[in-house]
């Protein structure tokens, strides 16, 4: 048992360090700190300097521009991008559909699509929740049926998260609906978001703004050599792509960065010498490197790669501390949390008018990927055989 | 970065496991409503297999062992006091003792002796505040006066590292023979099955450990040493109470179902094992430090305050999802309930931890390990 890096994954992280804070523009980064990204230009622009350098997709086959990386290696690539302040690849190219077309996909779709992917020249969005298909996805409903060298696809997806900036839409989708189980008839289907019959529309949330969509597909006609993978073996790409997605959702090193910031302003505030206020921070920071060591007790483990059911706790817990974080902001700026985007001469600064929009946008972070429901329901039938 | 256990700490977790599987409920409990209130063959036994002098040699294995061992003792609730009445006390001989007081340590590594640390007293909030326990030098001796209270392993204990208040300031360490004139103890069992005892000193004389000098850098080392022993200790109590109480769900039938039918209790298993696995990084974090040779309070703060908190949703889950079995003595679930209670609350409790934390709060930006 060491819990220090050896000296190849010290130099490795320093190698890391150095790349993200001079590679990545610094103003790129001071918004990526306070929460106030450019999209989608920020991010575009993160993962094309990423992708030159080989770093946007680590995670991939090495011949897709992968690592043979250790996980530890992995984990260090992640915390020190975190750590800077870096917009991370786009979560829908780089964990979700790429690893999917890299591990299912035609030779002929790997090529059409991979370097696209793994550049941000094509950005991804996920068409799998439908209005009746929330936590139970394989009820979905939206169908696609053959009609010669195509796929007439009629539904309805939701909670399409970027929609808004995205050029191609991958999509769960209903190709035998006489299958025995509601599982074994579902296909992942690739297709343009301008192609007709698609329209995208923006659903409002509780902070005001937009980054989740509805999207409604009419007749929709979609070339079937853009099918990954068999015909109705939907499924097992899908459970695929939500490992996938479980792994790294904790934001460790992003929380603890946030953390840091709640700190700083609570300093400046004297609220660090509210015992009450005090115990509560360094209550949260406790919790956050529990979270930690587990998370690198994850990454050391000799896993074979496959996701690991632990996974699920780090999703579980790393959501919570998110959104304990998004309180304590809050807490530190008391009635100045109450103004929002008022204006030039308000006396309440920007941050705090932010605290609460962005407290009320992470409510979501145990929704999705996987409500933490879920994540419970995993870890008693999977870890504790219940 | 590395989290596996060698070779040798395997063996030694499944030596020490197979040597406590006697213990079920009915037996322990038995063993603990009798004098000594352990069982001598097992001290014995553990004695044997080197156990009971774990880290008194620094060129010896330490830290992760005491580690493994302790965690095997959780599992099973054995009330043998090996970190009390041996493994505490011992190192703080083994790291301040002179080389003839050190001699003492294979006695108590051979099972043949069996120390106490001697160091709470009444009212005291902080582990580590002064001591009103005196020491006055007379001619060549020293004699102590004070109470103590409470302590571990106190009820029998051969010899006590006791602490005192030096003549010219600081806190001394100063070892008592356990029949020596003067000194008084009230035995006593803790809630947990535990022994104890008040120990009252009326110009008791006693040896400076070492040197009869300021010795609070060794009694903080102490009380993170055993810190990190009890914390091991908890993750084997959690575990088991958790396996007790997963494999409850799986065989109880109400309604003519098991109750894993149920997702309201299976969900808060969930939590009880996310809860388990935080504090067991926890543990292993105390553990690995000291083993590098970083013996931190804060760190020890660190991880006492997860395990003081783990084992409290733990151990009140564990007897909720039970039912009214739980709350019987002929059960195991309450015993361990008990321990991880003890254990939160001994050496300082979980606010006491989050003190030294919060202390600390303004000294750094981002929290690190």
């Amino acid at each position: 048992m060491r819990l220090a890096l050896t000296a190849e994954e010290a130099a490795f992280r320093d190698e890391m360090r150095a790349f993200f804070t001079t590679e990545i523009p610094a103003d790129i980064r001071e918004r990526g700190r306070a929460g106030h990204s450019i999209f989608p230009d920020d991010i575009v622009a993160t993962q094309k300097i990423l992708n030159a350098n080989g770093l946007a997709v680590p995670n991939w086959p090495v011949e897709w521009g992968g690592k043979d990386w250790t996980l530890t290696q992995h984990q260090i690539w992640l915390d020190e991008m975190q750590l800077a302040s870096v917009p991370e690849p786009l979560t829908f190219n780089a964990k979700m559909v790429g690893p999917v077309i890299a591990e299912f996909g035609s030779q002929a779709i790997k090529e059409r699509f991979l370097p696209a992917t793994a550049n941000l020249d094509i950005w991804w969005c996920q068409g799998f929740s439908e209005p009746d298909a929330g936590s139970d996805l394989a009820s979905l409903r939206t169908t696609a049926v053959r009609d010669g060298d195509s796929y007439i696809v009629n539904g309805q997806k939701t909670w399409t998260t970027l929609g808004q900036y995205a050029d191609w839409i991958f999509c769960l989708v209903r190709t035998d609906p006489q299958a025995p189980k509601k599982q074994a008839g579902i296909s992942f289907l690739l297709f343009e978001v301008n192609t007709p019959g698609v329209t995208m529309r923006p659903i409002k949330l509780i902070d005001g703004g937009y980054e989740v969509n509805e999207v409604f597909f009419s007749d929709v006609r979609v070339p079937a050599d853009q099918l990954v993978g068999e015909e109705n073996h939907g499924w097992t790409y899908a459970k695929f792509l939500l490992g996938n997605e479980r792994t790294g959702i904790a934001g460790v090193t992003r929380t603890k960065v946030r953390l840091a910031e709640v700190k700083e302003r609570a300093k400046a505030l004297g609220a660090l010498d509210d015992p009450l206020f005090a115990a509560r921070l360094a209550e949260v920071e406790n919790d956050l490197l529990a979270l930690e060591l587990t998370q690198m007790r994850v990454s050391s483990d000799s896993a074979d790669g496959k996701p690991n059911p632990a996974s699920s706790v780090l999703k579980l817990r790393g959501s919570q501390l998110q959104q304990a974080v998004t309180e304590l902001f809050v807490e530190v700026a008391g009635a100045d949390a109450l103004p929002f985007e008022a204006g030039e001469g308000i006396a309440s600064p920007e941050w705090a008018q932010h605290a609460a929009p962005t407290y009320l946008n992470y409510r979501k972070t145990s929704i999705y990927g996987g409500s933490n429901e879920v994540q419970r329901t995993i870890i008693a039938s999977t870890i504790l055989g219940l | 970065m590395d989290f596996q256990l060698s070779d040798e700490q395997v063996l030694l977790r499944d030596t020490t496991r197979s040597m406590l599987s006697g213990y079920d409920t009915e037996t322990r409990n038995k063993v603990v409503d009798t004098d000594p209130g352990y069982n001598p063959q097992v001290w014995k036994q553990l004695a044997d297999t080197g156990i009971l002098g774990l880290g008194f040699d620094p060129q010896e294995s330490g830290p992760l062992e005491i580690m493994v061992v302790l965690t095997e003792i959780g599992r099973r609730v054995a009330p043998e006091p090996v970190v009390h009445g041996a493994l505490g006390p011992g190192a703080l001989i083994a790291e301040r003792g002179d080389a003839e007081q050190r001699k003492l340590l294979d006695a108590v590594a051979e099972g043949d002796q069996i120390l106490a640390f001697a160091h709470t007293e009444p009212g005291m909030r902080s582990e580590t505040g002064k001591v009103t326990t005196t020491a006055v030098q007379q001619g060549d001796s020293w004699l102590l006066s004070g109470r103590k209270n409470p302590v571990l392993a106190g009820d029998r204990a051969d010899t006590l590292v006791v602490s005192a208040a030096l003549p010219d300031g600081g806190t001394g360490l100063f070892l008592i023979d356990g029949s020596a004139d003067g000194l008084t103890r009230r035995p006593y069992r803790t809630f947990d099955g535990r022994r104890g005892a008040q120990v009252d000193l009326d110009k008791t004389a006693g040896t400076p450990l070492g040197e009869s000098t300021d010795a609070t850098a060794a009694i903080e080392h102490a009380i993170i040493r055993i810190s990190s022993a009890l914390c091991a200790e908890a993750v084997g109590a959690m575990e088991e109470a958790l396996r007790l109480t997963t494999e409850y769900l799986k065989t109880r039938k109400q309604f003519g179902v098991t109750l894993n039918t149920f997702q309201t209790l299976t969900q808060r298993a969930a939590d009880m094992y996310v809860s388990l696995e935080l504090a067991r990084s926890m543990s292993l974090y105390a553990a690995m430090s000291i083993s590098d040779g970083n013996l931190d309070p804060v760190i020890a703060a660190r991880a006492k305050l997860q395990i003081g908190r783990s084992g409290r949703h733990i151990a009140q889950e564990a007897i909720q999802l039970h039912g009214g079995i739980g709350m019987t003595w002929e059960y195991p679930v309450g015993h361990y309930a008990a321990r991880l209670t003890a254990i939160e609350h001994t050496l300082g409790s979980s606010q006491d931890q989050l003190h030294v934390l919060m202390d600390n709060l303004d000294s750094y930006d981002l929290a690190k390990l």
